[in-house]
C-alpha cells in the first residue's frame, strides 16, 4: 500500500519517536510512505485563533501537494491530522476552493482525502495483516489508551472511531497481546499546546489523567497525538511536586507495535522518552 | 461582517442554547475561567459582546470540542470560543497576553520557515513574556534527546506561505 505521508513539525523533533517508529513498522508491514516534498506546517491551534482563511490555507497547500503525488495522506500527529481534515471540507464549498486556490496558486480540489495513521493501520492495512507480525506478545502489560481531542473530535471531521468511547488503539492493543484497561479520561483534553503560556494550568490537566490511568490500574498509557505525549511524558518531575507517585511511562501506540513485532528498541525511537519506560518493560520481559 | 453574522457563517447557532450547562460541566478548562461556555452563549444571547470579547475564558479555551461533541442544541461552542478569539485579537482586546504572544510567536515562525522551530519558539516567548529561563532545564533535556532541530532552515514554497499571511493579516471581514 502506498500513501503521501506528512510528518509534521512534531514527528521531527519533540515526537521524533513517533516518526522514528511509525517509519520503522511502516517498513515491516511493507506500506510505502512517501513523504510529501517540501511540506509545511498546518498552522495548529494558532492559526486557527488568529484567521480562518489563514487556517485553511496552510494545511490546503500539503492537500495541493498531495495531490500533484495523486496519493492520499496518512498523517500520525492528531492535530496535523484534524487541521488537513478541515481543509479537505472546507474546499468542498466552491467559495472557500476558489479563494484557496487564488492564495496559494495552485490548484486544490479536495478531492485528496486524509487518514490518521491509526485509522490507516487499523482500517486499512487491518487487523489480520497486524496480527500476523506479533511474534512478541506484550504479554501481561496493563495499558489505558489515551485518545485525547484532536483524534476523535469533531466527529464530523474525524470520523472514524467514537467521540465519548473510541475503540481502534483498545483493539489495536488486544491484538498486540497487552492487557488493556478501560477508563473513563480516553478522550479527555490533556491542556494541548496550553503547556507553553500556561504550564500550571496544564500540568493540573495532564496529572489528573495520570493519576486516573494509576487508579485504573495502568502501567502506561499510549497515545497516538505528539503533543499529548510531550504534556504526558516530558513533564512528570513537575507533577512530582504535588504529590504524584510517579513515573508512568508513556508510548506512542507505534512503539508498541514495533516492540511487539519484534523490533529493536533503539530502532523504535524509545531511548527518547522523559520518563523512561525500560524498567518496565524488563519487567514485562520485553526488552 | 459583524461579530453575530460571522457566527452564523461559522455554524455557530447561540440562540439555539436552552443554557442546561452541559457545555461547562464538561469543559476541562471551565474550572480556571472567569465565565464558562454556558456563560459566554448568554452574553452573546444578550447582546453583551464586550463581556465576551473581554473574558479571559476565551483565550484559555482549549479547543478541544467537548463542549460542542456534548451539546444537545448543537450550538458549537468551541467555534464560538473560536470566533471570539479571532474577533477579540483583531480588536486588540487580550484578556490572556500569554497564549496570544504564544500564538502570534508560533505564526511568526512558520511565517518565517514554512515550519516550527521548536528552540526560537520557546526563546522568542520567553523573551517577549520577560520569563527567561523558563522551562530552561526542560529545553536542555530536549537537545540532549535530539527534540529541537538544530538550525532552522527555510522550505522551497516559502513564498506561498508569506503570501497566505500577507494576504490574511488582520483580515476584518
Ligand atoms: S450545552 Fe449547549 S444548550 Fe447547553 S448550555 Fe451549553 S451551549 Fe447551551
Ligand atoms: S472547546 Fe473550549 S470551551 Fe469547549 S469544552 Fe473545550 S476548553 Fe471548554
Amino acid at each position: 500500500m502506498k500513501r503521501a505521508f506528512f510528518p509534521g513539525c512534531s514527528l521531527q523533533a519533540t515526537g521524533r519517536e513517533y516518526g522514528i517508529s511509525t517509519r520503522a513498522v511502516a517498513r515491516h508491514l511493507d506500506l510505502e510512505l512517501i513523504e510529501i516534498p517540501d511540506w509545511n506546517c498546518c498552522g495548529a491551534s494558532s492559526a486557527h485563533s488568529t484567521d480562518e482563511l489563514l487556517a485553511l490555507a496552510l494545511p490546503a497547500r500539503n492537500l495541493a501537494l498531495a495531490e500533484k503525488m495523486g496519493l492520499d495522506i496518512v498523517a500520525p500527529c492528531a492535530g496535523c491530522f484534524n487541521r488537513l481534515r478541515a481543509a479537505e471540507v472546507a474546499l468542498r464549498k466552491p467559495a472557500w476552493q476558489t479563494r484557496v486556490e487564488q492564495l496559494l496558486g495552485m490548484p486544490v480540489t479536495g478531492k485528496i482525502t486524509t487518514c490518521n495513521l491509526l485509522d490507516f493501520l487499523v482500517n486499512q492495512v487491518g487487523p489480520e495483516t497486524i496480527r500476523r507480525k506479533v511474534i512478541r506478545p506484550l504479554r501481561g502489560l496493563r495499558v489505558v489508551c489515551y485518545y485525547g481531542c484532536l483524534l476523535v473530535r469533531p466527529r464530523a471531521l474525524t470520523g472514524f472511531d467514537d467521540p465519548e468511547n473510541p475503540q481502534s488503539m483498545d483493539r489495536l492493543m488486544l491484538d498486540l497481546g497487552a492487557t488493556v484497561i478501560d477508563w473513563p479520561f480516553k478522550t479527555e483534553c490533556c491542556g494541548g499546546n496550553l503547556a507553553i503560556p500556561c504550564t500550571d494550568l496544564t500540568l493540573k490537566m495532564s496529572g489528573q489523567l495520570l493519576r486516573r490511568a494509576q487508579e485504573a490500574g495502568a502501567e502506561a498509557i499510549v497515545t497516538a497525538c505528539p503533543l499529548c505525549m510531550l504534556n504526558l511524558d516530558a513533564r512528570q518531575e513537575e507533577m512530582e511536586k504535588f504529590g504524584m507517585n510517579l513515573p508512568l511511562p508513556i508510548f506512542y501506540f507505534t512503539e508498541l507495535m514495533g516492540l511487539s513485532m519484534g523490533l529493536a528498541p533503539e530502532s523504535l525511537g524509545l531511548q527518547c522518552h522523559f520518563t523512561d519506560p525500560q524498567k518496565l518493560l524488563q519487567a514485562k520481559l520485553l526488552l | 461582517m459583524d461579530l453575530k453574522e460571522q457566527m452564523r457563517e461559522a455554524g455557530v447557532d447561540f440562540s439555539a442554547c436552552y443554557q442546561c450547562g452541559k457545555c461547562t460541566a464538561s469543559c476541562p478548562v471551565a474550572f480556571a475561567m472567569d465565565y464558562g461556555p454556558r456563560h459566554i452563549v448568554r452574553f452573546l444571547q444578550l447582546g453583551w459582546w464586550d463581556e465576551a470579547l473581554k473574558s479571559r475564558s476565551i483565550w484559555l479555551c482549549a479547543a478541544c470540542d467537548t463542549c460542542s461533541t456534548r451539546c444537545p442544541r448543537s450550538v458549537n461552542p468551541a467555534k464560538m470560543m473560536d470566533c471570539l478569539r479571532v474577533q477579540a485579537g483583531n480588536r486588540r482586546i487580550v484578556a490572556e497576553p500569554k497564549v496570544k504572544v504564544f500564538n502570534d510567536t508560533f505564526l511568526h515562525i512558520i511565517r518565517r520557515y514554512g515550519r516550527i522551530h521548536e528552540g526560537e519558539l520557546a526563546i522568542r516567548f520567553n523573551l517577549i513574556t520577560g520569563q527567561l529561563f523558563k522551562d530552561a532545564r526542560l529545553g536542555v533535556a530536549m537537545l540532549r534527546r535530539g527534540k529541537i532541530h538544530g538550525m532552522p532552515r527555510r522550505i522551497r514554497g516559502i513564498g506561498t506561505l508569506r503570501r497566505i499571511f500577507a494576504q490574511t493579516d488582520g483580515r476584518k471581514e
